[in-house]
C-alpha cells in the first residue's frame, strides 16, 4: 500500500465518522448518568463493536458489567504528580465515571469480550443467534 | 488518620482539539492535539501527554532548538471491516510542540508509554540547575 493511499484511508474513516455524529443509532435508548467516556460504535458484519478512549485508566479502575443487552462502563480516572512538582499546565481531567449504554439489538451477554490497549477499550458484543437477520429465499 | 469521604468528581467529556499549526500538513487526514500535563522538579521537568490508541513503535519525539516536538500515529488498520453506526469522537494521529523555556539535557530524556499515556522526563542540563548561594 502507497503511503498516499494510507492517507487517504484515514481520511475516509473520519469523514465516516464525522457522518456518523448524527446518527440516531443510539438515540431513543441513551441512558446512565454521564457521557464519559465518548464512545463510536461500528458494525463488524452481524456484530457490533464499542470503542471508547480511556488514556490513563488502568484495567483495575475500570468496572464493565453487562445485563441483557445494557453495558455500563464506570470506573476511576486518577490523575498524580509528586508533590514537590510546581504545575505548568493542568489539562488532563480526573475523575469519577458512570456510564449505561443500551444497544439497540440483542446481544449475547454471556459471549461479551473486552480488551484494553494503548488506553483504548473496545468491547465486542456479538449478536444473539435469534437476532441476526436471516436470508429469505426467493421461490 | 482520617480518610477523606468527598467523592471524586464527575468526570467530564473533553471534546478533541483539531490541531492548528503554524506550518500546514500536506495531507488532508485530521491531526489531533493531544491533552497535556507539564509540572516542573527542581532537576526536570515532566510533559505528560494522552495518546489514546499509539502504540510504542508509533510515537516520535524531538527537541530542535528548544522545540520540544511530539508526534504520535494510531495505526487506523485496526478500523478495517469496522462499518460506524454511530460515533461521538473522531480518531487521528496526535501532534503538539512545546517551546522549553529551560535548558534541557539532550541525554538525559526520558519517555515512557502506558496506557495510552505518554510521559516524558526532560533533565534540565547542568546550567538550568538552580544553585543555592550559602549566605557567610
Amino acid at each position: 500500500m502507497m503511503l498516499s493511499d494510507q492517507f487517504e484511508t484515514l481520511f475516509k474513516l473520519q469523514q465516516a465518522l464525522e457522518a456518523f455524529r448524527t446518527s440516531s443509532w443510539l438515540e431513543s435508548s441513551l441512558s446512565g448518568t454521564g457521557a464519559y467516556p465518548p464512545i463510536n460504535v461500528f458494525r463488524k458484519g452481524d456484530d457490533f463493536v464499542v470503542i471508547t478512549e480511556v488514556p490513563g485508566i488502568k484495567n483495575s479502575d475500570l468496572d464493565i458489567q453487562v445485563k441483557g443487552n445494557t453495558i455500563r462502563v464506570a470506573g476511576t480516572k486518577s490523575v498524580d504528580y509528586s508533590e514537590k512538582a510546581s504545575v505548568h499546565r493542568r489539562e488532563r481531567l480526573a475523575g469519577r465515571f458512570d456510564r449505561t449504554i443500551a444497544i439497540p439489538v440483542q446481544i449475547d451477554a454471556d459471549q461479551v469480550k473486552a480488551e484494553c490497549h494503548d488506553g483504548v477499550l473496545a468491547l465486542f458484543l456479538p449478536r444473539a443467534q435469534q437476532d441476526k437477520p436471516r436470508s429469505i429465499k426467493l421461490n | 488518620m482520617e480518610v477523606s469521604m468527598e467523592k471524586p468528581q464527575a468526570l467530564a467529556v473533553q471534546q478533541k482539539k483539531e490541531l492548528t499549526q503554524k506550518e500546514e500538513k500536506t495531507i488532508p487526514a485530521r491531526y489531533y492535539v493531544p491533552n497535556a500535563d507539564i509540572y516542573e522538579t527542581e532537576d526536570a521537568l515532566t510533559v505528560v501527554l494522552e495518546m489514546p490508541g499509539v502504540e510504542k513503535k508509533d510515537v516520535n519525539v524531538n527537541i530542535e532548538s528548544d522545540v520540544l516536538r511530539v508526534d504520535g500515529q494510531i495505526d487506523f488498520s485496526k478500523y478495517e471491516n469496522l462499518d460506524p453506526v454511530y460515533s461521538e469522537y473522531n480518531v487521528g494521529h496526535y501532534a503538539r510542540a512545546f517551546t522549553l523555556s529551560d535548558k534541557i539535557d539532550q541525554d538525559g530524556i526520558n519517555a515512557e508509554l502506558d496506557n495510552g499515556v505518554l510521559t516524558l522526563t526532560l533533565k534540565k542540563s547542568k546550567e538550568a540547575l538552580p544553585r543555592r548561594i550559602a549566605i557567610r
